[in-house]
């Protein structure tokens, strides 16, 4: 017996029908067509599937699909404003804090309720809350200058 | 080349062309194509280390409904043994088929044994269970010393090594002995005021690229089948799929997805022609998807190594004699990085007597895949720990004799050539003027200072560039973009065509739009498909000018051509490319260049570390401080990138050296494939990782590239590990300096 589910997905409202032991991230990916939240591990220890859920940020691999209902989404394909990067999105790519890319959606995700939380993070703040998101390219260098840049710009434009 | 040359595009820090996708989460990966119809396939694998199937029944999984295919080893039509040359290793045929389904035997905890393809995965994953499936089990040879004892259990009764004098009488686990040498190792030690030796091990690694392997792969029996995957190398994949399975290779169409990670381990192939095979059994496109366990129990990792060296100086510092024995795990099948490992591990140095033998060993564990710089790192591990402990015996800065040995352009190599020009000394001045390496250490700090030396590759690249007819070029590349190869090839190709950068707009091309290209891998990209891309862009310049010269009935001699405009000589004519390209079709047709090559001439890179380490002596956790990464570019195309594979290879060194390891049981079962119990750098693990770029161009690059991709990752090991061993006053001969193993390293110091 499949679930059906009525949410919000960066906030527009979509149905689907799932399994009842599917994963918000199988959900999003398989039967919603958001492929941006990637899967790194399926165990809550990459990152990658990164989303928030009436702002929280959670690893969507650890969530259960039918949990989403009536429940507000937020994935990498809501945090530009159509063409128009967010000032993250940006920084990361003026940073080069992406190298093959496949961490970023999630790292993207974490980094915006980052400075939702926390608007002036250190650098040691940063790569506490970051510590979920793995990323084996780069080192996370070129990631924590882009997340404190982007901080301080947002602060500017605030 | 003219080292004076200005550049106006190459040497900037542009931003990437896929970057837009990349952020926004459009970009696709591997896992990320659905097609109409589409079923799922999952692989059964085998609880055992080393045991004999002796029983494998599928009829009940295949009853199930939704079941529409299953595959096993008997599914490959009878394959050779001839080798298969992929990135940068070979591998005979059927071993890799064996690999990719187990034969008569399982070989390590995760061997595939059989696939199914379902319509669902779970339904898939649910007809695994249904198999039956029995196996006689073997005792497993887990570590190459026991691998290679006269009585080890032998993973294939068929295998004699290669390289001895005399064929042996006795199949052995040991598949090939290496041996090179040069001068006269013992006169070289007779010599020597101070000789050390010593054995260090390092462990099973895995590459912990992100992404899993995945595939959608849809066969077609009329026309072309196709494999979606995420690969280095898809040229590669086409080829080993049509191999195995006795498939034209015409008829395989490979589209890389993009790639979320590699580091060599996705240079081979594990999943596709399996989705092949069952997408011809059920006439459905199959999509497969690895977990994260499967990934660290059957794809790539590393070789386990224990590398003995021994190293005899003179009082002033000069190395007289050089040796080393090194034994590699090649996992399952012949085939470890053994060979480059004999090759690199003295090359930083000019020595007259040097002797290095090497042994490439099976064991029960996964096939080991290429991983950065794959077998460098462990023997110049070995080295480098030797060479600092030589300089503190001998109360030498370990800087300085590494100048005084170091070696240069005109340095006859150990494996062959002599060397072109290079960058070490270079590097290992850049790092000694450094604000680091004159910084004071805090209390329980120690310094590790270490270099690395990597060949780097050529090969065989192709690139097209077609004109569009408002004059922007579209750059079709064949090698993935692991790292952002898509910005540096659209530096050079600006920088070639003189336009806006916007104006060249880089693809990476299937295996049906472009002639081959060898695998991303070696650190060939930005170097030989960089002069593919030259060479492509300098056809089409050459064609501007012969357009504008006919149009105005000049020779092409007549006219020149610079920033986008070709201007006639000869009276005061000038046309844009934008002209050129409008009115292509009154001149011979639209224009495209063309860039085929075999590229010679790749430039090593060395690479040299400065470690600072801080332990903590009650729980024996040792973390990096501060660290430095310096390593010669030839020319950096696009800065940012190049500090970016500095310090992505720094932090997978460092991971290797204090952390990663597999951790097997008595039984052979691996214990920890998961990012939890496997436990690579995080974010708060890292401090910022500062890096210097050292320029001594490649003269046989038009922009004197070398490459960087791989050096990063050779000098943390024993950078690291020294300043580990001074933080932690202990002696380190074995990584990971993991909390437990430091811990008992400094009770064992305090006791003895
Ligand atoms: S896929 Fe969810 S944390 Fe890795
Ligand atoms: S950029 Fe590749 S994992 Fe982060």
């Amino acid at each position: 017996m499949k679930t059906h589910v009525t949410t919000t997905i960066n906030g527009e409202e979509v149905e689907f029908l799932c399994e009842p032991h599917e994963t918000l991230l199988d959900a999003l990916r398989n039967h919603v067509g958001l492929t941006g939240t990637k899967e790194g591990c399926g165990s809550g220890d990459c990152g990658a599937c990164s989303v928030t859920v009436d702002g929280e940020l959670v690893c969507s691999c650890l969530v259960l699909a039918p949990e989403a209902e009536g429940k507000s989404i937020g994935t990498i394909e809501g945090i530009a404003d159509h063409d128009k990067l967010h000032v993250i999105q940006e920084k990361f790519l003026e940073h080069a804090a992406l190298q093959c890319g496949i961490c970023t959606p999630g790292l993207i995700v974490s980094t915006k309720a980052l400075l939702e939380e926390n608007p002036n993070p250190t650098e040691e703040e940063a790569r506490y809350y970051l510590a979920g998101n793995l990323c084996r390219c780069t080192g996370y260098d070129k990631i924590i200058r882009a997340v404190l840049d982007a901080a301080e710009t947002m602060k500017g434009a605030a | 080349m003219s080292e004076a040359r200005e550049f106006k595009y190459v040497g900037t820090r542009s931003i990437r062309p896929d970057g837009f996708d990349k952020v926004t989460g459009r970009a696709n990966y591997a896992a990320d194509l659905d097609l109409p119809g589409m079923i799922w396939g999952r692989i059964l694998r085998s609880p055992h280390a080393h045991a004999r199937i002796t029983r494998l029944d599928t009829t009940r999984a295949e009853a199930l409904p939704g079941v529409m295919g299953v595959a096993t080893f008997k599914d490959f039509p009878a394959v050779s043994t001839e080798e298969f040359q992929s990135g940068e290793g070979s591998t005979a045929l059927n071993d890799l088929a064996r690999n990719i389904l187990a034969d008569d035997k399982v070989l390590y905890h995760g061997h595939a044994v059989c696939a199914i393809a379902a319509t669902s995965e779970a339904l898939a994953e649910q007809a695994l269970d249904l198999i039956d499936i029995e196996y006689d089990v073997l005792p497993p040879v887990m570590d190459v010393a026991d691998a290679m004892k006269d009585d080890a259990p032998l993973l294939h009764e068929d295998m004699f090594t290669e390289g001895l004098e005399e064929k042996p009488s006795k199949p052995s686990n040991i598949a090939l002995r290496f041996e090179l040498k040069k001068g006269d190792i013992e006169q070289g030690f007779k010599e020597a005021d101070l000789v050390i030796e010593r054995e260090f091990y390092t462990p099973t690694v895995h590459q912990g690229y992100i992404e899993p392997h995945a595939c959608t792969v849809r066969y077609d029996n009329a026309g072309t089948s196709m494999v979606y995957c995420s690969t280095q190398g898809h040229f590669d994949v086409r080829a080993a799929t049509a191999k195995l399975l006795d498939m034209e290779l015409g008829k395989i169409k490979v589209v890389p997805s993009e790639i979320g990670g590699g580091f060599g381990g996705k240079t081979t192939i594990y999943l596709e022609p399996v989705a092949m095979i069952l997408s011809q059994k059920s006439g459905r496109p199959v999509k497969m998807v690895m977990d994260r366990d499967e990934v660290f129990m059957a794809s790539g990792p590393g070789s386990a190594t224990r590398n003995w060296v021994k190293i005899g100086a003179k009082k002033d510092g000069t190395l007289v004699a050089m040796q080393a024995r090194l034994c590699y795990e090649a996992g399952a099948f012949p085939g470890s990085p053994m060979r480059p490992g004999v090759m690199t591990v003295f090359t930083p140095y000019d020595i007259e007597n040097a002797f290095v033998e090497g042994y490439d060993v099976v064991v029960n564990k996964p096939k080991v895949a290429a991983y950065r710089a794959p077998g460098a790192p462990q023997s110049e591990f070995a080295c480098e720990m030797l060479i600092n402990e030589i300089a503190r015996e001998l109360d030498m800065d370990p800087i300085d004799l590494r100048l005084k040995n170091a070696a240069r352009e005109g340095t006859q190599t150990l494996y062959g050539p002599k060397l072109k020009k290079v960058g070490l000394v270079e590097c290992l001045e850049a790092v000694k003027a450094s604000d680091h390496y004159r910084s004071a250490l805090k209390e329980n700090q120690g310094r590790g200072v270490a270099a690395g030396f990597w060949f780097n590759i050529g090969g065989p690249s192709s690139v097209s560039i077609n004109m569009n007819p408002d004059g922007t070029a579209i750059l079709i590349e064949g090698n993935p973009d692991i790292g952002g190869s898509r910005a540096s090839m659209q530096l050079m190709a600006a920088e070639t065509l003189q336009l806006p950068l916007d104006d060249v707009k880089p693809l990476v091309g299937d295996t049906d739009v472009l002639a081959y290209s060898g695998a991303t891998g070696g650190s060939r990209t930005t170097f030989a498909t960089g002069m593919a891309t030259i060479q492509a862009a300098e056809d089409i310049v050459r064609q501007f000018k012969e357009r504008a010269a006919s149009t105005w009935n000049v020779t092409p001699e007549q006219v020149e051509y610079a920033n986008g405009t070709v201007t006639n000589t000869a009276g005061d004519d000038s046309m844009t490319v934008a002209e050129i390209c409008a009115g292509a079709d009154r001149t011979g047709g639209h224009i495209s260049g063309r860039g085929n090559i075999n590229a010679r001439g790749a430039g090593p890179s060395f690479a040299v570390h400065l470690a600072d380490v801080e332990c903590d002596a009650e729980t024996g956790r040792c973390w990096v401080v501060r660290y430095t990464a310096c390593q010669d570019a030839g020319k950096a195309i696009h800065p940012s990138y190049v500090e970016g594979q500095y310090q992505g290879g720094a932090a997978q060194g460092i991971g290797w050296a204090l952390n990663e390891e597999y951790i097997y049981n008595e039984d052979g079962r691996l214990e920890n494939p998961g990012f939890l119990d496997y436990r690579i750098p995080l974010a708060s693990d890292l401090p910022m990782i500062e890096t210097i770029i050292v320029e001594v161009p490649n003269d046989f690059h038009p922009f004197g590239v070398r490459g960087v991709g791989e050096s990063g990752i050779i000098p943390p090991l024993a950078a690291v590990g020294d300043a580990v061993a001074g933080a932690a006053k202990i002696n380190v001969t074995e990584l990971p300096l993991s909390p437990p193993r430091v811990l008992k390293a400094i009770a064992e110091g305090a006791s003895a």
